[in-house]
Formats: structure tokens, sequence, C-alpha cells
């Protein structure tokens, strides 16, 4: 590889990306624009569910439950008349869920014959339907315990459970959500960046020039990736940047670390995107294939948001070969937890490995040939 | 006139459908993508792995391990001697959750004063922490429930009784595949629709379209024409793959489900042409879609709920088609709703709809000057 020859190819490639605004658009702008969108706009904290409560008998027992869950910052409460009413708002949707204690439910309680509160949810989303029951399960202990204080002998409830979250006691989902964002927009970057950039060169027939020219296949390769490769990681500082500073999110590990693997994982990105590209020859092709085999695996697939550890097993082995899964868990782990060293040294060596596997295929796929 | 714009339709027709490779990634991808995103796209824990500490000789602390040990989400990795060993199976992933049974468990519950059990949760994935933390008090419960009958303590005053209605073994998958319906469809009318018309216009054949007698209109319908046909195609079958694979009921009115597709698929092509007649190359082409395609697709209530959001945002998402589809999918798949439960869905979309195609047809017309 010859320094020179190789300058000469970064200058054309850099004053390509300068020309056209929309590389450097997709390198600072997206991020920027996705990270506040997401980081404001997604989350699986679900707060002031609409609860309909149908009291059937208020009184002194109800009243203490019902205010319970008042106080929870989860519930927007709507005390209701009846049950009908209820049902009708809930197939609606104006309410997510209803309360009811039964007319009996205070004699019950008085007679020591466990009186049953009814919880009604909507089901559609499963995930919010289970937190709503987990949230109401909160206000209902908290009430228990009220109840334990008013009466003279303790009920129920023998165990002391103490519950310890490590890494993210407040459970924000955001916390999870912002470093994981980062990867999936990373690998948004690096591969679309590259994946038309060689097959541009086919299609508008400059290949042809290239190749006439006295530089060899890897120089040319080289000198489409290190254009890309600083203006992705320049992306990748201002998003870890927005993490840290717009978003508040604990950035345990060393920068340094995180530096590291992200010039790792911008690589492997890069590489897939050169790979595709110089395989399609063609840009809708590219780019279809870009999306599908990069984008959509890592918003679904990388653990950013559904966790790997619940998917089947066959599903568990597909996310093995994608380098998004190892930069999320990099991520989740230098942000939240710390160097941990178990994690990200395993983690590392995959996103190499990739990198020089796609890297090393492009190049053994790439000839100075035309047909 | 119409002879003419059904050779129009055609020649788009051959122009997407021509070569091999363009072929293969209107079809193969989004089937491949369905049945993978499926399985995978779930919030259900389904294997738990937890480490346990047990400090307690008594018969209680085992009794609450063996319910443990025995529900099916649960599965213990290890038994550790002491609790100096948990933060290295949870730092390194090996296990979620850690369970420290106290030495006097036994012992405080047979006199009657609370036992001690911690547990430890890790907290970097914050929803499967959540649900965690929701089996295990569910477990926890039951416990107690147990001793309390089998030692003849008093009962908790009220026990809760959940039900879910629509989907009553709360599976996350029946939430999600309708979701997928709508987000794959959305993924390749907006890729056809968003390189239409830039295709053309950098190889250079769009100028001969120009001088050609179509009217601007006969144009925009030739090119939409062709996305709303593979959309709907699309749409039908990964509709048909929910059914008949995954097994989601679709119990509401198939009608209702046509229409409400119908609808999106035309606002759908109408933004796809709308960035087809923005961008100068293909590679802004798709920069464009994604752009577009990648905010739409997070803030429609596909994986996470917009009444989660922010209030701002949650009013942006009322220019977002994806976010009435996804209300219409899941009523008409899972709530059994018909076209008139779900009319305030299409009258937002149907506007939408007509906006984005006069817009397209404006930036179309103002193109070709």
């Amino acid at each position: 590889m010859n320094a020179r020859r190789l300058g000469g190819l970064i200058t054309k490639e850099t004053l390509q990306i300068l020309r056209d605004p929309s590389a450097l658009g997709i390198a600072f702008i997206l991020p920027l624009f996705l990270l506040l969108l997401f980081g404001f706009g997604v989350s699986l904290n679900a707060e002031h569910v609409p609860i309909g409560v149908v009291a059937d008998h208020p009184d002194p027992t109800t009243d203490p439950l019902v205010a319970a869950l008042r106080h929870s910052r989860y519930f927007e409460v709507r005390p209701l008349p009846g049950l009908k009413m209820a049902r009708d708002l809930l197939s609606r949707r104006e309410i997510d869920a209803i309360l009811w204690l039964r007319n009996d439910f205070t004699r019950q309680t008085l007679v020591n014959a466990p009186a049953s509160i009814g919880l009604i949810v909507n089901g559609t989303d499963a995930n919010t339907a289970n937190l709503v029951e987990g949230y109401v399960m909160q206000s209902w202990m908290i009430w228990l315990a009220q109840q334990n204080q008013v009466a003279s002998h303790p009920l129920g409830l023998p165990v002391a459970l103490q519950f310890r979250i490590w890494f993210n006691p407040a459970l924000r989902s955001q916390d999870y959500l912002v470093p994981g964002l980062i990867a999936v927009i990373m690998t948004l970057i690096g591969a679309l960046l590259t994946a038309m950039v060689v097959a541009r060169e086919w299609e508008r027939g400059t290949m042809e020039a290239l190749m006439a020219a006295p530089v060899t296949m890897a120089e040319i390769l080289a000198g489409k990736l290190l254009p890309y490769f600083v203006l992705g990681m320049g992306g990748m500082a201002l998003s870890v940047a927005l993490a840290v500073f717009v978003f508040a999110v604990p950035l345990h590990g060393s920068v340094l670390i995180l530096a590291l693997a992200s010039a790792l994982f911008m690589l492997v990105a890069l590489g897939m995107g050169l790979l595709i590209s110089s395989l399609a020859r063609n840009q809708f092709v590219a780019g279809q294939i870009a999306i599908v085999v990069t984008f959509l695996p890592a918003f679904i697939l990388s653990g950013f948001i559904f966790d790997i550890r619940s998917m089947p097993m066959a599903v568990q082995i597909i996310t093995r070969i994608l380098p998004a899964r190892y930069f999320v868990s990099i991520l989740q782990s230098v942000f939240l937890a710390g160097n941990v060293w178990s994690v990200i040294l395993p983690d590392m060596a995959m996103l190499a490995l990739m990198a020089v596997f796609f890297l090393g295929v492009t190049l053994a796929r790439s000839h100075k040939r035309l047909d | 006139m119409w002879g003419r714009l059904v050779a129009l339709i055609h020649k788009e027709f051959l122009a997407l459908l021509r070569d091999k490779a363009s072929r293969f990634v209107l079809v193969g991808p989004p089937l491949v993508q369905l049945l993978v995103f499926s399985y995978a796209a779930t919030f259900d824990l389904s294997n738990i792995a937890f480490v346990v500490v047990n400090d307690d000789p008594g018969l209680a602390g085992r009794q609450l391990l063996a319910r443990l040990t025995g529900a099916p989400v649960f599965n213990q990795v290890a038994t550790l001697p002491s609790t100096a060993g948990i933060a290295d199976f949870i730092d390194s992933g090996r296990a979620l959750m850690a369970v420290h049974i106290e030495r006097d468990f036994t012992q405080n519950l047979l006199v009657g004063r609370p036992g001690p059990v911690q547990i430890i949760i890790d907290g970097r994935n914050s929803n499967t922490a959540t649900i965690a933390l929701n089996y295990a008090n569910n477990i926890v419960l039951d416990f107690e429930a147990e001793w309390a009958a089998a030692h003849g303590t008093p009962p908790t005053p009220a026990t809760l009784v959940m039900r879910a209605w629509y989907n009553p073994d709360l599976l996350s998958r029946w939430f999600v595949v309708p979701g997928i319906v709508g987000l794959l469809t959305f993924v390749v009318t907006i890729l056809v629709s968003g390189l239409s018309v830039v295709r053309e216009r950098e190889s250079g054949t769009y100028d001969q379209l120009l001088v050609s007698p179509y009217r601007p209109w006969e144009i925009l319908l030739g090119k939409a024409i062709p996305g709303f046909v593979i959309g709907a195609a699309e749409a039908a079958l990964i509709t048909a793959a929910a059914v008949l694979w995954f097994r989601v009921p679709l119990t509401g009115n198939p009608l209702a489900l046509a229409l409400g597709l119908a609808l999106f698929l035309v606002s759908a092509i109408g933004i796809g042409l709308m960035i087809s007649a923005l961008a100068a190359t293909q590679q802004q082409g798709l920069l464009g879609a994604f752009l577009f395609l990648v905010p739409a697709i997070i803030l429609s209530g596909f994986a996470t709920p917009i009444a989660n959001m922010p209030e701002a945002v949650q009013y942006l998402t009322l220019l977002n088609p994806m976010r009435y589809l996804m209300v219409i999918l899941r009523g008409a798949f899972l709530e059994g709703d018909g076209i008139r439960q779900l009319a305030n869905q299409y009258w937002p979309l149907a506007g939408l709809g007509l906006a984005s195609m006069i817009i397209a047809a404006w930036l179309v017309r103002r193109r070709m000057y």
C-alpha cells in the first residue's frame, strides 16, 4: 500500500463527501435527531396509566386502597359508578385497567376470609399489562402494610422480601434504551454510509476509471473506508456526549474502552456496508440489503429493546452472528455497570473477528475486473 | 388515455420486477424477517437464570426455593456458598437474579416474625428486571399463602385476582406479530415508492418520460399504483402468515383490516413519492426513506406505548400514519373490532393519505420544470 496514492484516494472520497451534504447529514444530524427523538420519546415505564376504580360500597376499608393507587405515580385514578360503564370504557381504550372492589369486600376482610380484588386489564399490549399488574401489586402491598398496623395481630405476608436492583436502581428504561440506541444508530450510519459507495461507482461507470488508475484494490477499499471511519467516529462521539449530558445516563466504565469498542464496531459496520456494496453493484439492491441485514436486525435482534435471553434458542443462535448484539452488550455494561471484563473481552474479540472477516471477504471478492 | 396509463404501469412493474435481485429483495427478506422477528420480538421472560445463597438450615427456606425452581420461567444455574460470589454471576450476565435466604428465615417464620429474604436483580435491562421482579413477587406471595394456611396464621385480608381481556395469557407475540404486519408493509412500500422517481432521474430516463405526452398526474399514478399493488400483496401474505403460522387470532372483521391497510398504503406511497421527488440521487432517496422510517416506526406504538411518551411527542405522533395502523391492526386482530369501532382511526389516515398525495403531486410537478 502506497501512502501517497492512498492519500489521493482519500482526498477524492473526502471531497465527494463534502460536496454531497447528505453524508455529513447521516454522520451528525441523524444521530442528533434520532437520539433526541428516541431518548425523549421511547419509554417502557408506564406512567399515569388510566385505571378505572369501581368500589361497589366505598367505606373506610376500601378508601385507603384507592388512596394507595392515587398516590402511586403510575396511575391516573378514575372513580367509576359501575362495572358496566368501566367495561365500556375499557373496550373503547379510554382506560387501560379496572380495579373492582365487590360489595362484600369489607365484610370478607372483617371475617378473615380473603376478599378478592378484581383487576381487569387490557391485555393487547402484554408488556404494559404485566407492568400494570406489578404496579397494582405494589399499591396493594402498601395497603396491606397499613392494615397490618391497624390490626391487633399481624396479617398475612410473613416474608420480609427485599429487592435490590443493581446498576439501575430506579429502573429507568432510558438508562438501558439510550446506550442500546447508540448501537442501532451507529449500525445504521456505518452500513448506510458505505453500502452505496462502491455500488455507485459501478452504476455511474466511474469504477472503470478507478481500475485503470495505478492503484491496487486494497488501496481503493482503504480509500473508501478511512474517510467514512472518521465520519462515523465523529457521530459516535456526539452520541455518547448526548447520552451522558442530555439524557444523564451514568457512564461508569472507562471512556477509552468505549472508544476502542466503538472503533471496532465501526470497522465491522463499514465492512458490512462495503461488502454489500461491492456484491450488489446496484444502488437499489444495495440499499435494500443494507436495511434488511443491518438496521432491522440491529433494532429487533440485538437486545437493544427485546431481551435476547427470552428468545427461542434458534433465534438466540442467529443473534450470535450479529455485530450489533455484541456492541449493545458492551454499551449497556460500560455505561451502567462499569468495566466488566467478563463481558467486554469476549464481545470485543467477536467484534474484532467480524471486522477481519468482513474486510477480508470484501477484499477477496473485489477484483480489478469489469465482468 | 387509460391504455396509456396501463402501459406506464406495466413499465413500472417491469422496472421493479425485471431483475432477479430486485424481485428477491421484495419477497424474500420480508418473509424471513416475519419469521425471525416474530419469534424474537417478545417481552415475555421464559428462562430467568438465577443463583441461590441459602443460609437458612430450616424447612421454610427449602420450600420457598422449591417453588422458585419449580416455576417454569425460572432456571437455577448455581447454588453459592456465600453472597460473595453473587457479583461475579450477575456482572457477567450468567444470572439475572440472585436469591439470598437469610439464616433465621425459618426460625422467624415459626415464631411469627417476618423472615428476611433478599432478591438481587440485574437492572441493566430495566424492563426485564421489572418483569422478573413481578414473577418473583408472585411466587413469594403464593408461598406466603401456603405457609399461612399450613400454620394457622391469618391469611392476607384480600387477594389480587387478575384477568386480561383480549389476550388472556398475556402473550407478547399476539401484540407484536400484528405490529410486524404493519412494519414490513410500511418498509417495503416506502422503499418501492421512495426510489421510484429518483431512479429514473439518476439513469436519465426521467427526461424521456417528461417529453412523452403523459400528464403529471398520470406519471404520479403510474408510480403510485405498482407500489400499492406490491404493498397490498405483501400485507396479505404477511397477514396470512400471522394467522396460519403464528396462530394469532383474527377476531375482528377482515374487511375492516383491509380498509385500514388500503388507506395506510395510500399515505405511505404519498410519503415515499415525496421523498423520491425531493432526492437528487438514489443514495439521498434511501437516506430520506430511512430518516422517515426510523422515527415513524419507533413513534408508532409498535414496540413502546405512545402513552409513555412525553406529551409533545404524543402530538407529533398524530402525523404518523403508522400510529393509526397499529391501532387498526391490534383492534382487528385481538379486540374483535369492525369498521364502526375503528372509524376514528380511518379518518385521520384518509386525511394524511390525501394530503401526502397532493404534496407529492405538487413536488413531482415542480421537479419537472
